[in-house]
């Protein structure tokens, strides 16, 4: 049989099954199990009305049992057992033989690039998107083409950027535009100010903001008028420490931008250049992303009363401070809606690395590590301890939004 | 208002500068592949997409006619007459050569001695006039090296290929087959499923339900890669393998939560009152569903349809995993695409082609229906 015609089959099975359930399950419940007529009426009544709510919920809840719940618990049973021992119980020992591959760190240490770096970039950049757009004339059809990467897959994009990245001998014509632009650096005064100059200033920036974030984190503790919980104190802390790191690490770098030297002239195949071609990789997923937090953080400007601004404004304040002293901080809460589901988009990121690198050169992630595992090594014991891995990474964010659920649901 | 709120300002111009140029910057990807899309191998070859625009100079190797049937005599020597381009090509030489070591030796109009009394002459726009004895003139036509600037050229044969040519088992044309038909029953069969236990959850009172929206909510960010391994177990074990039903249950279960959460949301802001007269004028739950929730939630469904649709037609893990087997028969797209990235990684316009085939169709909803994206966005989004 042709799979069109069996798709449009169980088309017409599958929704005709699905209506047919709800109703003739009604029917049943209403006609036959407690018929609204003779003495128990009222009762009858009553009971099918608690019955009803499972007939409707019946079908859902079995399919995320089957394939959303039960898997979380059989993955977990997976990952303490062999396979090759005809799944006898081995205990943690797929998770020593994971934490003793070097694939493993490399997919962790990557991950953790890429959790930083692609939430922040696609957070800011459709920040700004957003703002610059809001009180323009085409700002929709400027926001409608940015969003657009959103209906492209991965795999599409993943196509997309091989071409920009791709790179040609050195005698042939550059058709990848990263190339191209590449071999127009010579190490003149140009190159000197785009590729050492610049970067220096944006991470000296960098290490600016951090500081000036450090600050704000720390400052109150040093209050002596205020009482901190321990707790508090203690995040503060943390952050602050980490800012510093940070920020050292910047300035670090800053400096040592001036020393590197070049190959200017000579063609990069960018994707195989250790370290940074995990970011070449993550341009991709921040290309597409930005659009969706731009989208949110759009609406979310949209919804700040317009009050606020004025005041602001009137009591003479400029643009950039309108912008982070009065607009940001009314929006800090999609800020971090939108950075934690991006995040969940990250933790999962499969095909971008699939298509481009397979996880070669230092650019393995978990979830393609997990692949790798599982469908070409076999190992399902290890394949399921790295997908706990992914789920635990994961957790934090689901207790996070369950909470917060819960709570506007009160 | 708007001088109030400050905008207009001397900023305005830079805004709009730098709006532009993102816009620019986020375009510049999508439309290189397209414009590689429609050219031939050898123009992707030697120029970059962005030099497509202009005149190109290309380095040619052309062939004058065959002597054997062509020739004609004129005064006891040979000679063939013709043009070196195809007929509607407007490409102008520059310079030429007879030898491939040395391929700008005569600017056109030259003539090129080629030994014995052999001589070739070629004018800019190609038409040439090649002379010699009777043994000289035969077997193969006089190889010609130009060096030739050629205008801005498109083609549709790379789509021609990948589509239409049965014979081309790289094609992307039963591929496209193949995903609409994972696309449209894993559309459709969660929507169904999904919009009534919505509405149990949004409008019947029930003892768990607070727990159930809790579970369903934290099931919304379970990966979808715990899944597998148990999930591909169970369909061997119960002998549905590797095939359609499979991954259409797959996307109905991993949609289920999505599905749910922004349908009940909707649901649960329709007003009180609609469904309150209908109980009181006798309407059963079923009927309350079907001629009242239904037609007033179609906003929110149509934005769950196109997540569905988009994630599904762009997905790979889920296909690779629950539908791909090893005869390969029922390979979507974005397998394909990487199949072919891995054994065509060098020619572009196959690449090129494919991943737009691939990318058109979202791309077409998108911009049709990107009212109800991003209203399923805003409310999808947990706050």
């Amino acid at each position: 049989m042709h799979p069109a015609l069996q798709g449009l089959i169980t088309v017409i099975v599958g929704v005709g099954g699905c209506v047919g359930y709800y109703y003739f399950s009604n029917q049943f419940l209403d006609k036959f199990l407690f018929p609204a007529k003779g003495a128990d009426a009222g009762r009858n009544i009553n009971r099918a009305n608690m019955v009803r709510p499972w007939l409707f919920l019946f079908p859902a809840i079995f399919v995320l049992g089957l394939y959303l719940a039960y898997p979380v618990f059989e993955t977990l049973r997976l990952s303490l057992t062999d396979r090759s021992q005809d799944g006898a119980f081995v205990g943690l020992a797929n998770y020593n033989q994971m934490f003793s591959e070097p694939k493993f760190w490399e997919a962790m240490r990557n991950n953790m690039l890429w959790l930083i770096v692609v939430p922040a970039a696609s957070t800011a950049i459709g920040l700004l998107v957003a703002q610059l757009t809001d009180r323009i004339a085409w700002g929709n059809v400027a926001k409608s083409l940015i969003f657009m990467p959103m209906a492209i897959s991965f795999v599409g994009a993943s196509v997309i950027f091989k071409l920009i990245y791709d790179a040609r001998p050195e005698d042939q014509a550059q058709i990848g535009v990263l190339n191209a632009v590449w071999l127009q650096f010579d190490g003149g005064i140009g190159s000197v100010f785009l590729l050492k100059l610049l970067p220096a200033i944006i991470l000296l920036a960098f290490a600016a903001l951090t500081a000036y974030l450090v600050w704000t984190l720390v400052q109150p503790i040093l209050d002596t008028q205020k009482r901190t919980g321990l707790l508090q104190l203690l995040l503060r802390l943390m952050g602050g420490a980490i800012g510093v790191w940070l920020g050292i690490l910047a300035v670090i770098n800053a400096v040592q931008v001036f020393g590197i030297d070049y190959a200017y002239g000579e063609p990069q195949t960018w994707l195989t250049v250790p370290f940074w071609n995990s970011f070449f990789l993550m341009v991709v997923l921040i290309w597409i992303q930005t659009g969706f937090a731009m989208v949110i953080l759009s609406a979310a400007l949209r919804g700040i009363p317009e009050e606020t601004v004025e005041a602001a404004i009137v009591d003479g304040a400029n643009p950039f401070q309108v912008f982070f002293k009065i607009k940001v901080p009314q929006i800090a809460g999609t800020i971090v809606v939108v950075w934690t589901t991006i995040t969940l988009t990250v933790l999962k990121v499969f095909d971008i690395v699939f298509a481009m690198t397979n996880g070669q050169w230092e650019t393995q992630v978990l979830a393609n590590y997990m692949f790798d595992k599982l469908f070409r090594a076999n190992d399902w014991g290890v394949g399921s301890a790295s997908a706990i891995i992914i789920m635990l990474l994961v957790s934090p964010i689901l207790i996070w939004n369950v909470y917060n659920a819960r709570k506007e649901m009160r | 208002m708007d001088n109030i709120a400050g905008t207009k300002s001397s900023l305005t111009w830079a805004v709009h500068l730098s709006v532009v140029f993102l816009v620019l910057l986020w375009l510049f990807p999508t439309v290189g592949l397209f414009v590689s899309s429609f050219r031939t191998a050898d123009q992707i070859a030697t120029s970059g997409w962005w030099a497509s625009m202009f005149p190109s100079e290309q380095n040619l190797v052309l062939r004058a006619a065959d002597p054997d049937d062509f020739r004609v005599e004129q005064g006891g020597v040979f000679v063939v007459e013709g043009n070196l381009f195809d007929e509607d090509s407007a490409a102008e030489i520059s310079v030429w050569g007879t030898s491939s070591r040395a391929i700008d030796t005569y600017v056109p109009g030259d003539v090129a001695d080629l030994g014995d009394g052999e001589t070739i002459t070629v004018d800019a726009t190609g038409n040439y006039v090649w002379t010699g004895n009777d043994d000289q003139m035969s077997g193969r036509g006089q190889r010609v090296f130009a060096t030739a600037e050629a205008p801005p050229e498109f083609t549709l044969a790379n789509y021609d290929n990948l589509l239409l040519d049965p014979s081309n088992n790289e094609g992307m044309a039963k591929a496209f087959f193949n995903t609409l038909t994972v696309t449209i029953p894993a559309t459709i069969i969660p929507i169904v499923v999904a919009a009534f236990a919505a509405y149990a959850l949004a409008w019947m009172d029930f003892p768990g339900r607070a727990l159930l929206i809790a579970l369903i909510v934290g099931l919304l960010v379970v990966p979808l890669q715990l899944a597998l391994i148990p999930l591909l177990k169970l369909h061997l074990g119960i002998g549905i393998g590797k095939g359609y039903l499979g991954v259409w249950l797959a996307h109905t279960g991993f949609g289920m939560p999505l599905a749910i959460y922004l349908l009940r949301n909707y649901m649960v802001g329709l007003p009180r009152d609609i469904i309150e007269n209908a109980k009181v004028d006798g309407a059963t739950d079923f009927q309350i569903f079907t001629k009242i929730i239904l037609p007033l939630s179609f906003p929110a469904l149509a934005s769950f349809a196109i997540f569905q649709f988009l994630w599904t037609w762009n997905d790979l893990l889920v296909a690779k995993v629950f539908l791909i087997d090893a005869t390969g028969e029922t390979t979507v797209m974005t397998n394909q695409i990487v199949e072919l990235l891995g054994t065509r990684g060098g020619n572009w316009e196959v690449l090129a082609t494919a991943a737009f085939v691939s990318i058109a169709v979202p791309l077409a909803v998108f911009f049709a229906m990107q009212r109800y994206l991003v209203r399923g966005l805003l409310a999808g989004s947990v706050k």
